[in-house]
């Protein structure tokens, strides 16, 4: 098991079919994005059709879990039990994902050197055995 | 010459409370009295009512108010799809469709909120200090909606408090165009001077200063305590109707001089809980397409609103919002505030007149449209002298609405 951020008491992730395969990626610790075969625009979360042509053709790319800081919060009031305080909430900009972008929190990292634009890089939290959630820190 | 212009000719509301402090009365029994409230102060009967519009998040179904309140009737009931801050202004234009095309000749637009009965919005739900003896073991569970397969992407990193979710795009807008955190506190206390002269007012008797709001305690950056909206319990109403029947009425009738909702393409619940809102979008409240056809339709332009009811969830919420509206350019929102602007009194744009949900109280921004009715009628405990359109918003960085009102 990879080390721990978040106690078990934080909300799980909720999928439906369409969305699901993300989740099955993300256990085997692969960051994929969901990428119509028509048009090749991606999208994330997963979507039964492409909004852009309309394609119901789809695959799913794997992204290289780098990317940059596109925004962000420092949250000091817990939602859940044994949360650990503050969290760090941030939109991250997916490097070479056509320009998505992902919710997630930045851990393992010197909250004071946290910026709009700096670089971060995908870590794994394992969560249970069928279970890993994509973090991230400031990128070395 | 009869005319079916849509027209609002009453407000109701019950007392506004700290959440938690309205506890003998039902959620819904409120709601009955708001609504009832809302009928007299128009003159009607409840026998005149046959219609209801509520939004998103109502615990307060339509059909059972109506068989509550005996109407005789009901001819119309409608729901808006925005998160429930988003709707307030759309359900005020739904009830204007249903009196203008005739399906309808009364329509009542209420909200009732008991935090205190149900959950505090701002945990969003969850409850922190709940003994949990064995967690579940953390896998992905069935989503039972399409809204819960896109939280899938929010909630498993923390994303469901209010007060993290508008923090994203606020923090954003600072980066981009250098907002200081002094315009978020000067709209603070600007709303809370307001609310202090105004009796219904939950914060009404708590002055507060800069001192005062750089000293609360930091929630989610960059919102400290004071930007984040109060946790109410209260109701309120208002009675939409055709300009003949309201030339009828005793009070000064105010008309919806347009009303629009929507979202821009791919927004979704909007920054709230979607990371890939459209760059262009993302900084702002997502309100700008739906400004412009407000103004359109109205044959107005910013600079004809002569008082403004925005909806205040936080501070950086109305910010962006004002220039989405367009009283300032894209990125002048933080000196536009600093300057003054939004005071009642002499400001360039007086905001919020009653408080807002920062300091009157939260009811879903309904109570925005109550106070946009009393700054058109003169009625204003922070009067507008002369004030003509009011501009009212409904809750932005999420799907929202919007309504111009005029004074006849």
């Amino acid at each position: 098991m990879s080390e721990r951020f978040f106690p078990d008491t934080m909300p799980s992730p909720t999928a439906d079919a369409v969305t699901l395969p993300f989740w099955e990626a993300a256990a085997k610790h692969r960051l994929v994005v969901q990428r119509c075969t028509a048009c090749s625009q991606t999208r994330l979360p997963p979507m039964p059709i492409c909004p852009e042509c309309r394609s119901d053709g789809a695959d799913w790319q794997e992204v290289s879990g780098r990317g940059e800081i596109y925004t962000f919060t420092t949250v000091h009031r817990p939602i859940a039990a044994n949360q650990p305080l503050p969290t760090i909430i941030a939109v991250i900009a997916l490097e070479g994902s056509g320009g998505l972008r992902m919710i997630s929190n930045i851990v393992d990292s010197d909250t004071e050197q946290l910026e709009i634009g700096k670089p971060v890089e995908v870590v794994w939290e394992d969560m249970s055995d069928d279970l890993a959630i994509p973090r991230f820190k400031l990128a070395s | 010459m009869s005319s079916r212009r849509a027209h609002l000719v009453g407000i109701g509301e019950t007392q506004y409370a700290r959440w938690g402090q309205i506890g003998d009365v039902t959620e819904h029994a409120l709601a009955l009295q708001a609504i009832q409230r809302a009928v007299a102060d128009a003159g009607l009967s409840m026998d005149d009512v046959d219609g209801l519009a509520s939004y998103a998040e109502d615990r307060n179904e339509a059909i059972y108010v109506a068989a509550e309140l005996g109407l005789p009737e009901l001819r119309f009931a409608n729901m808006v799809w925005m998160p429930g801050g988003g709707g307030p202004c759309a359900a005020i234009g739904n009830a204007a469709m249903a009196v203008e095309t005739g399906q309808a000749e009364v329509v009542v637009v209420y909200r009732s909120l008991c935090q205190g009965q149900f959950f505090r919005f701002g945990t969003g739900g969850m409850d922190a200090s709940a003994p949990v003896p064995e967690p579940p073991k953390p896998t992905v569970n069935p989503a039972n909606s399409l809204m819960m397969a896109w939280m899938g992407f929010a909630m498993p990193f923390g994303l469901i408090q209010a007060a993290a979710a508008y923090a994203l795009p606020t923090r954003r807008h600072m980066h981009l165009y250098g907002t200081r955190p002094e315009a978020l506190g000067k709209l603070a206390v600007t709303f809370r001077e307001h609310a202090s002269r105004n009796p219904r007012a939950v914060m009404g008797q708590k002055p507060m200063t800069m001192e005062d709001y750089f000293a609360a305690p930091m929630i989610a950056d960059p919102h400290r305590l004071f930007d984040c909206c109060l946790e109410s319990d209260g109701a309120c109403a208002v009675v939409v109707t055709t300009e003949e029947r309201a030339r009828d009425l005793s009070n000064r009738p105010v008309e919806v001089l347009s009303s629009v909702q929507g979202t821009p393409k791919g927004f979704a619940f909007g920054p709230f809980t979607n990371a890939n809102v459209a760059d262009e979008y993302y900084a702002t409240g997502g309100c700008e397409p739906m400004a412009k056809r407000l103004y359109a339709k109205a044959g107005l332009t910013p600079s004809d609103v002569d008082v403004a009811q925005i909806y205040d969830h936080f501070t950086g919420c109305v910010l962006m919002q004002i220039e989405d509206y367009g009283f300032c350019k894209r990125g002048e929102g933080g000196p536009f505030i600093e300057s003054g602007a939004l005071s009642w009194h002499g400001g360039s744009m007086p905001t919020n007149t009653h408080g807002g949900s920062l300091s009157e109280a939260y009811i879903h921004g309904l109570n925005h449209v109550v106070e946009g009715v009393r700054a058109l009628r003169g009625e204003s405990t922070s009067p507008v002298e002369g004030a003509e359109v009011c501009l009212v918003t409904s809750g932005a960085c999420v799907p929202s609405s919007a309504v111009l009102l005029g004074r006849k």
